[in-house]
């Protein structure tokens, strides 16, 4: 049975600067996106119905956080949830806020995302985001970290395909150099493919450059019905499809590591629901943001949402394919690698960038050109644990 | 004060404030007062016996006695038949490496390790298995190598574990 979903539009967005931010608390950080979001929207903090938050934690004192961000943001008392799916956490409460909407629950909801990691130094957050995987199985005896995960997919992947370092390094130049025409980014700075390769391993084969920093970071999208949103902007972006799927926690039981079998789930599910061709979904899309937490997870993705065909991502690293102008333009914000990675901030930022490009108010050095009116995110969780595929359109469903 | 409040400033403690100032920036930070360390119990009643042969040297999976699934790590129930009728069988040990990283920035509690070499081998049995491989040299490591399943004993902390050792080609 096929329950009909109500349409959903976002009204509004708004985004922190990401990056080091010890001038700020989680609340004053999480205040900074709502902030702009309402301001955006055009519309108080009593027209908001349900609030959801994508947050992991541990690493920031507050245990549980929302009551303190709804209390410092005006937002007491707001229906709230707090929402985990490790990396892609921002992408569940955009979900939840999508489902609020669709469902008929509310009229206006808001989905959060927000991250302070920095109140720990870097050897306990490496410690907390290693223990994402399966902690007693893989954590307890062997103490992998998230970039030793994601070498294995980089080794398994190199070995098959004859992929190199350097085809790597190009995606962190690429995003880096959209990053500096980002100014909410982490890392507003260009780099050199000479930079990348000369930065020390973390985990064999991967290297520092191929990594996401550790950020702090926050992000807000508004999402209003039909007929709300009507009456609040003229532009709206709606919501064509948000779909999710899971693989399992320990990777001793993933079949291989040259792909992440949840992204091809959720992007076949969402391309069915927005009606785009799964042969060839470039020929929809203006522009994407993949989940490049580090740099093997960019090229794999690219194969995984069927961009190209299984072991020719790395060609489309080689060839810059992905830059404006190529075949598909891909992390124009700067990427999780250079515009940060706040974990559970990083779904919502993606849905707040794509809004922006779709409506064609980024910085037009970053700007892509929109044609069809299209956008995708893809927001990981893990190393595929957890993924969602959104489809975002100027055009209603 | 805590250990936590060395870094504190020698100024802001004698107006008895716990504040730090951060090391880029200049920016105050408080300085937690309340430490949290937190040790898990975790409970292996149901797999006990995993752990029970590890001191005999031998390394165990289980195996669904209605549908014959094997199951590492170890789980007594199977949720394919929602039964727990299960068979504790040993491993060969014997399998192939599948892939591999080296670890050289390593999490706060492992810190105390040389780096260390972390792979996924495929046993002969079906299962894999995700462990360290211990190497002299790891230029010799390649992906589809002959590796084994052993039971070790970790130093400092003088428990048993299992890790992957190359094997005789």
């Amino acid at each position: 049975m096929v329950i009909p979903l109500r349409n959903v539009a976002i009204v509004g967005v708004g985004h922190s600067k990401f990056g080091r931010r010890v001038d700020t608390s989680l609340p004053e950080l999480t205040w900074e996106a709502i902030k702009e979001a309402l301001n955006d929207a055009g519309i108080s903090q009593e027209d908001i119905e349900f609030v959801s938050l994508g947050n992991i934690g541990v690493w920031s004192s507050e245990v549980s956080p929302g009551a303190a961000i709804l209390e410092y943001s005006g937002l007491i008392p707001k229906e709230f949830i707090r929402v985990e799916t490790a990396c892609s956490s921002g992408s569940a409460a955009v979900k939840a806020a999508y489902m609020a909407i669709a469902s008929g629950s509310a009229d206006i909801a808001m989905a959060l995302g927000a991250e302070k990691m920095n109140e720990v130094d870097t050897p306990r957050g490496v410690e907390i985001l290693a223990r994402i995987g399966n902690y007693f199985w893989e954590f307890e005896n062997f103490g992998p970290t998230f970039v030793g995960y994601y070498a294995f997919f980089a080794t398994a992947y190199m070995h098959k395909y004859g992929a190199t370092e350097e085809d790597l390094a190009k995606i962190a130049v690429k995003n880096h150099y959209y990053a500096s025409f980002n100014p909410k980014a982490h890392f507003p700075k260009k780099i050199t493919i000479e930079d990348a390769m000369g930065s020390p391993y973390i985990a064999w084969p991967l290297k520092l450059y191929d990594c996401s920093p550790i950020s702090d970071g926050a992000a807000a999208v508004i999402f209003a019905s039909e007929k709300i949103a009507k009456k609040l902007t003229d532009s709206p972006v709606w919501i064509r499809a948000i779909e999710g799927a899971t693989a399992t926690s320990n990777h001793s039981k993933r079949e291989n590591f040259l792909s992440i079998p949840s992204t091809r789930i959720a992007a076949e599910k969402a391309y069915k629901r927005a009606g785009i061709d799964r042969n060839n979904p470039v020929k929809h899309i203006d522009v994407v943001e993949v989940h490049d937490c580090f740099t093997i997870a960019e090229i794999i993705a690219y194969e995984d949402l069927g961009f190209v065909r299984k072991g020719e991502g790395y060609k489309l690293a080689r060839e810059e394919q992905t830059y404006i102008g190529g075949l598909i333009p891909v992390n124009l914000s700067g990427g999780l690698k250079a515009k940060g990675h706040p974990i559970g901030a990083t779904g919502v930022s993606m849905i707040v960038e794509l809004t922006k490009q779709l409506q064609q108010r980024v910085e037009k050095e970053r700007q892509a050109p929109i044609e069809h009116g299209t956008a995708l995110a893809h927001n990981v969780g893990g190393t595929g644990h957890y993924v969602f595929v959104t489809i975002l359109s100027l055009s209603k469903p | 004060m805590s250990a936590e409040n060395k870094d504190v400033d020698k100024e802001t403690l004698r107006k008895k404030l716990p504040i730090t100032y951060d090391k880029k920036t200049q920016l105050p930070l408080w300085r937690d007062v309340r430490t949290l360390t937190l040790n898990y119990t975790i409970s292996v009643g149901k797999i006990f016996p995993f752990f029970e042969k590890l001191a005999e040297g031998k390394i165990l999976a289980i195996k669904c006695k209605h549908c014959g699934e094997l199951y590492f790590p170890p789980q007594v129930d199977c949720p394919k038949c929602r039964k727990s009728e299960v068979d504790w069988i040993e491993l060969s040990g014997e399998g192939e490496l599948e892939t591999y990283t080296l670890i050289k920035i390593k999490p706060q509690s492992f810190s105390h390790y040389d780096d260390y070499v972390i792979a996924i081998g495929r046993l002969k049995e079906g299962v894999r298995v995700l462990a360290w491989l211990r190497v002299d040299d790891i230029s010799k490591i390649h992906i589809g190598m002959k590796i084994k399943l052993v039971v070790s004993e970790r130093l400092p902390e003088s428990y048993l574990v299992y890790e992957f050792v190359p094997a005789e080609e």
